[in-house]
Parts: structure tokens; C-alpha cells; sequence
């Protein structure tokens, strides 16, 4: 289980994350929604020790996130990163076998090779595509060779952040098609970042809305069309009257 | 305008380069504090040999070629005038090995170098590349700076030590074919005026000129801001800063092995 307790964060005088107090139980996949600049990619990475909160707590099974423990929790995490993040200078299976083939969970290269096609596969993509280069797929395809990637250790934990920014509506359902079975076949915990309702409804167990840097609402998704929080009314059917300020 | 605006400009500044000599300073003892600490990266290592070292040959070795040419006229030129001609190649090869080979051969690496690895990582980031090394349980100081750090380091000095001949070469060409100079004769002169101090000092000024230009470049890339614009300022920084502190570098270690 991942728990933020009471999490502060700011950049100089803006402040982003306001007392952020989340629970994402074990197994479960969590969606968490919100405009944009409301804090969604700062708290990822606050879990991640890329941005270091100002205060509050961060604890995976209990056991809080530090320097030590962090490097254990990362052993076992994947990520898929909105733009991608592949290595250009790398071909596409040592992108996904990067895990595989230094550190702790280095293996024979010919092995390491063998798995990552098999990753390739398991989202859509043939055996050639391994020996390209990230500069010469399609977007749809560099997210999915990031999405391999980020499964290819077999993680216990997945953060996917804006996982459909940028694709068309059916290259955006193949991503979210995958992601709800790889989720549920690896029994993973997720977290999901996005503005994409579809994404929401195909990917959640849990949805969560994030304004003014805290929590504003927490449920099943199957509750979120009958929350009755005009916030995640206003969201969800993207009116640009309500509570949530248009122009921010 | 208050009348106390320039010093407050003045102080801002001085402030601010304060902060940034820190920063950098940080920087480098985290990078040499990764140095004899696992994970190693082999693979990364060589290829920023080759990219730095092997690839920086031909820039450095025509620098040096048409430098050790150009010295030779105008020593034989200035020479001249109070009948000192046949001093042209001891000077020609004290001049290349301790002073014009490593300052030019690392002007000419910072230009190449510095800009390339600034630009890199700083792409590298604003792709969230750098994050993405982060959650493959990879630190990005070990895996992007300390590999280009070493390899700048070892390779630049062989440059300086090839861009040396290279150059003492061109002094010779030009003395021989241009200057009237018997060939036997100028190398005799070069080898016998040449003392070991000259060229290892110049190896070892390359070693410092290697570090530096490996750090800027490092440095101003992990430190890009977000899009192009930032990535290109990163990488103007490094190519100014490397060789500003070059230039400075060489006048410390001059005054330290030449000043008496």
C-alpha cells in the first residue's frame, strides 16, 4: 500500500501540493485527475524522490520512503512516462531490457534480448521493432515500447502518466486496453495520472480528483457520474463553468 | 532609479556567482565521490572515450598542424630581426607542448565537446530522460557524468600529446620546405631543447582541460531549463564556461610549474 500523509510541496511562493493525503491499497489501480498545474505530476514525483515534499510523509507497506528504502521500492516499479522517456542512443530492446542488463537484475544479454521481445509482444509489437530506434517509431509505438519497459522487470508498483496524451482516439484505447490487463495479470498496484475521462473509465478501480493541492474527492469509478462534488461534476462533463477557474 | 541600484546589481551578482561556484563545486564532489563506488558503467565509458578522444582527432590534429606552421613563420619572422633564425624549432616545440597544444587542443575539445554532452543531457531531461534513468534504479551521475568525467580526463592528454607531434610536425614543414632549414638539423634542434618537463606538464594541463570541459558539459546539461531555448542556453553556458576556465586553469598551472 502506498500512503501520503499530509504532503506539502512548493516552488518558491506557489504552492502546489497543500496537505495531500492519499491511500492507494495494494492491487488496487488508482486514477488520479485534476486540471492542469495542479500538482498530479509533482506528487508522482514526490513518491519517486525526484522532488523531495516540504513536509508530510510517504510510506510504501508501511515502511516510510527514504534514501535506503526508496532504492528497494524502485527495484520493483515501472514507469511510463507521458513523452515516452526512451534512451534515443539505445535500440528498442535494450530501452526495454535496460533493467536486465546492469544493476541488480543484470542478466546474459542473449537473455535479457529474449525477454524484451517477449515484452515487445505482449503489447503489440513484432520482433523487428527491437532492433530499431525510438526516433524511428510512431508516438502510439514509443508508448507502448515505454509501457514494455516499464513491465519488463515485472514490478509490484506502476505509475503510468498520461498514458494517451497525444495519440488518436483508437491508438488511445489499444494503450488503455493494455494497461487495465497487464495491471490486473501482474496483480500491480498503479497510478495513473490523466485528463482523458476514456483513459479514467477503462483503466480505474479507484478515481481521485487533485485541486488546490489537496485530495478533493476519493472514490470507486463506478461512483464518479454520482459523486455530487460540483468539482468532479465540472471536470468530468469538462464545463468550463463551476467552481474550478477556467483560466488558472 | 535609487542611487544604491548599482551596487545592489553589483552585490546580486557577485551573489550569484558565489551560488554558482558552489553549485558546480557540489557537483564535482558528488561526481569524484561516485568514483570508487559500484555500479560501474564499462560500456559507457568507452563510448565516451570515442566519442571525446577518438572523434576530437581530426579538429585537434589540423588545430595543432596548421598552428605549428603558423608558429614557425612567425618566430623565423621575429627571430630575424637580431639574426635568431635558428631558434625556430626548440620554440616551435617548447611553444606547442607547453602552452599552444594543450590550450588549443582543449579550446578546440570545449568547442566540440562541451556543446555536444551539454546539449545531450540536457535533451536528456527535458524528455524526462533523466527521471526515467532515476526509476530504473540508475543514478544519473554515475551512468551520464562520471563516464564522460573519466574519459575526458585520460583521452584529452593523449590528444595533447597527438596534437603535439602533430604540431611540432607542421613547424617543421614549414621550416624545411618554406624557411630553408636543413631537415636533420631541425630535429636535432627540437629534440635537444626539448626537456620531459615541458611535454608532461602539457599532459597534464590536458588532463585538467579534459576535466573541465566534461564538467561544464555534464553540468550545464543536468541543469538545462525546459524546452529549446533552455537546452540551447545550457549548451552556450558549457562551450563559455569550459573555456573561460581553461584559459584561467592554464595561467594557475603555469605560474605553478613554470614561475620560478
Amino acid at each position: 500500500m502506498i500512503t501520503l500523509t499530509d504532503v506539502h510541496k512548493s516552488f518558491g511562493s506557489k504552492r502546489v501540493l497543500q496537505g495531500l493525503t492519499l491511500d492507494v491499497p495494494k492491487g488496487q489501480s488508482l486514477v488520479v485527475i485534476g486540471g492542469s498545474g495542479t500538482g498530479k505530476s509533482v506528487l508522482l514525483k514526490c513518491v519517486l524522490g525526484l522532488v523531495t515534499p516540504d513536509s508530510g510523509q510517504i510510506t510504501v507497506d508501511d515502511q516510510p520512503l527514504d534514501r535506503t528504502t526508496r532504492e528497494a521500492f524502485l527495484e520493483k516499479f515501472g514507469m511510463l512516462f507521458q513523452g515516452g522517456a526512451l534512451f534515443d542512443s539505445l535500440p528498442v530492446w535494450q530501452n526495454v531490457a535496460f533493467r536486465l542488463l546492469r544493476g541488480t537484475l543484470k542478466r546474459p544479454k542473449a537473455e535479457a534480448r529474449d525477454i524484451a521481445i517477449e515484452k515487445l509482444r505482449r503489447v503489440g509489437l513484432s520482433p523487428e521493432t527491437a532492433y530499431l530506434f525510438p526516433a524511428e517509431l510512431s508516438g502510439g509505438m514509443q508508448k507502448r515500447v515505454s509501457l514494455a519497459r516499464a513491465i519488463c522487470a515485472n514490478p509490484n508498483i506502476i505509475f503510468f502518466d498520461e498514458p494517451t496524451t497525444g495519440l488518436d482516439p483508437i491508438m488511445s484505447g489499444v494503450i488503455n486496453d493494455l494497461i487495465r490487463e497487464i495491471v490486473a495479470e501482474m496483480g500491480a498496484t498503479a497510478i495513473t495520472i490523466t485528463h482523458d475521462m476514456t483513459s479514467v473509465r477503462a483503466i480505474a478501480d479507484q478515481v481521485a480528483m487533485l485541486h488546490d493541492g489537496k485530495i478533493r474527492w476519493v472514490g470507486p469509478v463506478g461512483d464518479i457520474d454520482t459523486s455530487q462534488d460540483p468539482y468532479v461534476d465540472q471536470f468530468i462533463n469538462g464545463r468550463a463553468e463551476g467552481p474550478i477557474e477556467a483560466v488558472r | 532609479m535609487s542611487i544604491l541600484a548599482p551596487v545592489a546589481l553589483l552585490g546580486r551578482s557577485v551573489l550569484e556567482l558565489l551560488a554558482s561556484i558552489g553549485r558546480v563545486s557540489i557537483y564535482t564532489g558528488q561526481a569524484i565521490s561516485h568514483l570508487f563506488r559500484p555500479p560501474f558503467y564499462p560500456r559507457e565509458f568507452l563510448n565516451a572515450l570515442i566519442q571525446i578522444g577518438w572523434l576530437s582527432l581530426p579538429v585537434v590534429g589540423l588545430t595543432a598542424l596548421f598552428t605549428g606552421g603558423a608558429l614557425a613563420l612567425q618566430i623565423y619572422a621575429g627571430g630575424s630581426r637580431f639574426q635568431a633564425e635558428s631558434v625556430v624549432p626548440s620554440i616551435v616545440a617548447i611553444g606547442m607542448v607547453r602552452e599552444l597544444g594543450p590550450v588549443l587542443g582543449g579550446l578546440m575539445v570545449a568547442a566540440r565537446v562541451a556543446s555536444s554532452i551539454a546539449a545531450e543531457i540536457g535533451t536528456m531531461k527535458v524528455t524526462e530522460q533523466i527521471d526515467a534513468l532515476t526509476t530504473l534504479s540508475t543514478n544519473p551521475m554515475k551512468y551520464l557524468t562520471l563516464p564522460r568525467l573519466l574519459a575526458a580526463t585520460l583521452s584529452v592528454p593523449i590528444l595533447v600529446a597527438v596534437g603535439d607531434s602533430i604540431g611540432v610536425f607542421g613547424g617543421y614543414l614549414i621550416g624545411v620546405t618554406r624557411l630553408g632549414f636543413n631537415p636533420a638539423t631541425y630535429i636535432e634542434n627540437t629534440i635537444n631543447y626539448l626537456e620531459l618537463w615541458d611535454v608532461l606538464s602539457g599532459l597534464v594541463k590536458g588532463a585538467a582541460f579534459g576535466f573541465i570541459v566534461a564538467l561544464m558539459g555534464c553540468y550545464h546539461g543536468m541543469n538545462s531549463d525546459r524546452g529549446a531555448q533552455g537546452v540551447g542556453h545550457a549548451t552556450k553556458s558549457a562551450v563559455v564556461s569550459a573555456s573561460v576556465l581553461i584559459l584561467a586553469a592554464n595561467y594557475i598551472l603555469t605560474e605553478a610549474f613554470f614561475s620560478s
